[in-house]
């Protein structure tokens, strides 16, 4: 593998990872109850910690998560949605963290350049999985309210599944693969829960791919000015 | 005071006058024995321990919110990651202290109606904005100081439950300290800039944080009666010079100057003298007047307002898996 796809892919699993964390932590004090600070600021630490892992090894973190304009970032459209309300969280997390264990389940499996950090994140992302799955039963299947909610936010967030199975230069996946494990597992749960798996395509406005190839929705660049505000304020100053 | 308080307990029906009880309570208490949830103790020792276990959890939980106000806008990621785990570590605080208080009969639900009613307080401190960066630094270095030099001796409590969960949270609040200083540093030797921030903030944090050793003694309401019943192991006015003095030194190697001009060493009283203390601002912030109590608690009102719903249907989820669970076994 080339130095350069390698830094491709460190990016795009690394933005991935910083993204979604920076979503997680807007839920600091906003949480519906007290276990869920926990929760959500354990996998939103989880996550950054592998951000920074990925990040440092295509270059210095802090001078690509703060000093890239939006269209450098190659992070899914999924994980820069807004928290919404607790049901798009979750579903979210559920598309997400399903996905992010079967990828690094496959690349711990292998002998590629991802093989060591995802060998150590995919137990993180065990509990990411489960902890999604988990709150998806109880909303499915807890109360009409909580059961209309999920289900519109299983479908809010469907459009942007699609593009977690374009190939990514330098990793070695069968994505075809792993979409058809991900629609399984998906599945599966959704039905668990009383909901089901949403209809209708899979990939919005942009072709899928769109934010692996710098092309993010509207609230993405808001999200990094907040992000990146203080850091640019300084120029070179030290932390 | 598994021993002696609990075989009181015990022999109850040779003995039914409270003043038994009590004697012998007062005696645990006074020997250092732990008194544990199932021990008789009067009841306003109970209903001191659950107002200030109650105060104290709820200075967790709004204590998050500004701090969290920084987690976005956090300069680098290594101080987004400290930053995070430390307030994750608050609502940890949190949950320790509303289970500790439960273990005297009072649920988590009812201390967090109280809270959002206005019937309880939380500490007057997190009625202060933190407006820079700077902010998140003072707060480790002097409000999380502070409020362990408050809870170490806490953890010499009488009540066994608050006691041991005081231990757990002490350890974390002095990595929160460590953090805080060690941001201050950074910002004291970085920039011009930086340097003016980290000075500023100093400046806003520094009183506040000697209000929160209490009211002076002499007219502290709880004192004396919390120091009896061992709750409470040393006096405000006490615990406040100790502060300072830890204070003084730290400011001076940080590079970083605290905002009282009568500040100096008293060689007779080997301690630190300082200035006086604004107690009207000290009430005005406690009666709901500060900065922030309105946002504190209205943010606070509206998560837990915005949640019901998601714990509504835990409860139901919960409901239907045991009744399905009975069904099988039926």
């Amino acid at each position: 593998m080339s130095a350069t796809t390698a830094t491709t892919a460190a990016l795009a699993l690394g933005d991935d990872a910083l993204v979604l964390s920076h979503r997680l932590g807007e839920w600091a004090g906003h949480a519906p109850v007290l276990e869920e600070e926990v929760a959500l600021a354990n996998i939103a630490l989880d996550l950054l910690g592998q951000a920074r892992v990925l990040l440092s090894s295509a270059g210095d973190e802090d001078e690509l998560a703060y000093l890239r304009e939006e269209r450098a970032f190659t992070n899914l459209q999924l994980v820069e949605q807004p928290n919404g309300d607790f049901a798009h969280t979750i579903a979210r997390q559920l598309y997400f963290s399903t996905y992010q264990h079967l990828l690094y389940e496959r690349l711990a499996a292998g002998e590629g350049e991802f093989a060591g950090l995802a060998a150590k994140a995919v137990k993180e992302v065990a509990y990411h999985r489960d902890h999604a799955e988990q709150w998806t039963l109880r909303l499915g299947d807890g109360t009409d309210v909580s059961h209309a909610r999920m289900r519109a936010a299983c479908e809010a967030l469907w459009r942007f599944t699609g593009e977690m199975f374009e190939p990514v230069p330098g990793l070695d996946v069968d994505t075809d693969a792993l979409r058809t494990a991900w629609r399984e597992s998906v599945d599966t749960v959704l039905r668990r829960a009383t909901l089901t798996l949403p209809e209708g395509p899979d990939s919005g406005g942009w072709a899928a791919g769109a934010g692996r190839q710098g092309l993010h929705t509207e609230s993405f660049g808001r999200m990094l000015a907040e992000m990146q505000h203080l850091h640019r304020s300084h120029p070179g100053a030290s932390w | 005071m598994a021993t002696a308080a609990a075989h009181q307990t015990d022999t109850a029906g040779e003995d039914t006058a409270t003043g038994g009880y009590e004697r012998a309570f007062d005696a645990a208490v006074a020997a250092e024995e732990r008194v544990e949830p199932r021990d008789w103790m009067p009841d306003a020792y109970r209903a001191t321990l659950v107002r200030q276990m109650a105060q104290h959890a709820h200075s967790e939980i709004i204590g998050m919110q500004p701090e969290a106000n920084w987690i976005t806008r956090a300069p680098s990621l290594r101080r987004k990651a400290i930053l995070m785990a430390k307030v994750q570590d608050e609502a940890g605080h949190g949950l320790y202290l509303y289970s500790a208080a439960e273990t005297l009969g009072t649920s988590r639900d009812e201390l967090l109606d109280k809270l959002h009613s206005g019937r309880q307080k939380y500490s007057s401190i997190f009625n202060y904005p933190t407006l820079t960066w700077a902010d998140v630094g003072a707060i480790g270095w002097l409000v999380d100081g502070a409020a362990i030099t408050n809870q170490v001796p806490l953890c010499r409590c009488s009540y066994g439950p608050y006691a041991r969960a005081m231990v757990r949270i002490c350890k974390e609040e002095s990595f929160h300290q460590r953090q805080g200083y060690e941001l201050l540093l950074a910002l004291s030797r970085g920039t011009p800039e930086q340097h003016a921030m980290a000075q500023d903030a100093v400046d806003r944090w520094w009183w506040p944080s000697l209000m929160m050793f209490g009211p002076p003694d002499d007219e502290s309401a709880h004192s004396a009666q919390s120091m009896t019943w061992k709750i409470k192991r040393h006096s405000n006015d006490e615990l406040r010079q100790r502060f300072v003095d830890i204070c003084v030194p730290q400011a001076a190697s940080l590079g970083l100057t605290l905002p009282d001009p009568e500040l100096r060493w008293n060689e007779e009283r080997q301690r630190h003298d300082f200035g006086p203390i604004d107690w009207a601002e000290f009430r005005a912030v406690l009666k709901g007047n500060g900065p922030c109590n309105e946002q504190r608690l209205s943010q606070r009102r509206r998560a837990h307002e915005d949640g019901a719903w998601v714990r509504e249907a835990a409860a139901a989820y919960a409901a239907k898996r045991t009744g399905r669970a009975e069904g099988e076994r039926a």
